[in-house]
């Protein structure tokens, strides 16, 4: 139930945190910021921050799930039991199931997994914090540590929700809006492709409010993208030659 | 046939390289073509010469090729192979006949007494198909159990650069520090020197021409620095 008299869109138009309504929150990327993996990335949008590792590819234990002729990919999205406001147990969630296995098709459409047969290339997403859009920060972070794990990807991913308050449709939605409003709708995409690798809708919009937040959503996607190639090049830029 | 990179430029994956069917590629995996249009698939620094272009990847691991030399650990022997690790997706196999020169009888002969578990080796693969896991072989000039020196670990796509055109950067190395060097091409490196302290800034030297892999004029740097480090150490006046 909603709360009596909070609005989600105020008089002028803007959002409970201020924002517009086809404004992002504020994003911090970072490559590499684990030395045990073989790759690594961090992702905070807003107060969501997620952390991603990639391992592989490698072998595959237990071994009867080996592919002949395809790299296996293995995804675990997982939210730590300080995440939330209320403790959540750290036992996997059927939500957290479903979420691990939508980022994983997601994923396995964009590595080229046919060419390490018989190996395995595991991810791990740890949701720190969340903040609503945890599963897009999370395919980003994802994807981010693939790429710094080197290995070959069509794109990087890029991903944002839609969502619809108070009638309204708005870019990369908060908590208080996921929970009060009348929809979520996460996608992801290949951006230079133009491909759509994850669509999911929660709540009800019309055919053409669907079409209104593709737009949006493509919009918010392309300055996520941005963010993304900056934060990858930016482990190398930061690695001057040293003076002699 | 526009090419749309610089060359030395950094690319991340999904970057468009080029457009059009005359440019040509020379690339393992890290560049790949869809209708007209190229795209890089990997972090690293483009390689632009007339029509051709090529990424060379500055992240990634190790995958087998046959003829390729590299450094493995023995991590199990079984009654005629050993498992080697050779820091790439599949554990490689030695068989005992591809490392002894006289046939091998296991009720009269143990495998330990060649290569115990932890043994250093350097190796080729003679055997690779992507079916099966790598065969090992020892068996050729430079071959065989490494007994001395120091091994480090680069990032295996850096070796190219260590290694550089023709050799440039790696005999640099060698001669300025007087060591013996050998380079896996799984990202192990063997530095023999004439002292431990000749290995020390040889491997300082490696690591740093790793962590640099996409700066130019690397060559003169870390040759200045390799006269800087032995001058340190009182090896050089």
């Amino acid at each position: 139930m909603k709360p009596e008299g909070l609005k989600l869109i105020n008089e002028e138009g803007l959002r409970v945190d201020g924002r517009k309504p086809d404004e992002l929150r504020p994003v911090v990327m970072e490559v590499g910021v684990l030395k045990n993996a073989d790759g690594s990335a961090y992702v905070q949008q807003g107060n969501t921050k997620v952390i991603a590792a990639v391992y592989g590819p490698r072998e595959i234990h237990p071994k009867h799930l080996t592919l002949p002729d395809r790299a296996i990919l293995r995804t675990r999205y997982h939210m730590v039991p300080y995440s939330t406001d209320e403790r959540k147990s750290p036992a996997p969630t059927r939500r957290e199931i479903e979420l691990s296995k939508v980022i994983r098709e997601a994923l396995e459409s964009v590595i080229f997994v046919e060419l390490y047969p018989r190996t395995t290339i595991d991810v791990f997403i740890e949701v720190i914090q969340a903040d609503a859009g945890t599963r897009t920060a999370g395919i980003m972070a994802a994807s981010l540590a693939l790429a710094d794990a080197g290995i070959p990807m069509r794109d990087l991913v890029a991903a944002v929700a839609v969502g619809k308050v108070d009638g309204q449709l708005v870019l990369d939605i908060n908590q208080l809006e996921d929970e009060y409003g009348e929809a979520d709708m996460p996608i992801a995409m290949m951006p230079s492709l133009g491909k759509i690798v994850l669509l999911q809708l929660n709540g009800v919009l019309t055919e053409e409010e669907f079409k209104q937040a593709l737009q949006l959503a493509k919009k918010g996607i392309m300055k996520l993208y941005e963010y993304e190639q900056q934060a990858l090049r930016k482990k190398y830029v930061e690695i001057k030659p040293e003076e002699v | 046939m526009p090419i749309l990179v610089q060359h030395r430029q950094i690319v991340v994956p999904g970057q468009l390289l080029a457009e059009g069917r005359d440019v040509e590629v020379k690339s393992q995996h890290t560049v790949y073509r869809v209708g007209d249009k190229l795209y890089s698939a990997v972090i690293g620094l483009a390689e632009v010469q007339n029509s051709r272009i090529n990424v060379i990847a500055l992240e990634g691991f190790y995958f087998p090729k046959v003829d390729d030399i590299v450094i493995g650990i023995i991590i199990d022997l079984g009654l005629t192979s050993w498992t080697v690790d050779i820091r790439a997706p599949y554990t490689a196999i030695l068989h005992a006949n591809d490392a002894l020169n006289k046939p091998f009888n296991p009720l009269k002969d143990n495998l330990r007494r060649y290569f115990d578990v932890g043994d250093l080796l350097v190796a080729k693969i003679s055997v690779f198909d992507r079916t099966r896991n790598p065969i090992l072989t020892v068996r050729g000039k430079g071959l065989g159990k490494i007994t001395k020196g120091k091994i480090v670990e680069i990032v295996p796509s850096r070796v190219p650069r260590l290694i550089g055109k023709k050799g440039s950067m790696i005999n640099m190395i060698k001669e300025e520090t007087r060591c013996q060097i050998v380079v896996g091409l799984n990202g192990r490196v063997w530095v023999v020197g004439p002292s431990p302290l000749h290995e020390e800034v040889a491997i300082l030297a490696i690591k740093k021409v790793e962590r640099e892999t996409h700066t130019t004029g690397l060559t003169d740097r870390v040759r200045a620095f390799i006269r800087e480090e032995l001058k340190k150490r009182g090896l050089m006046s």
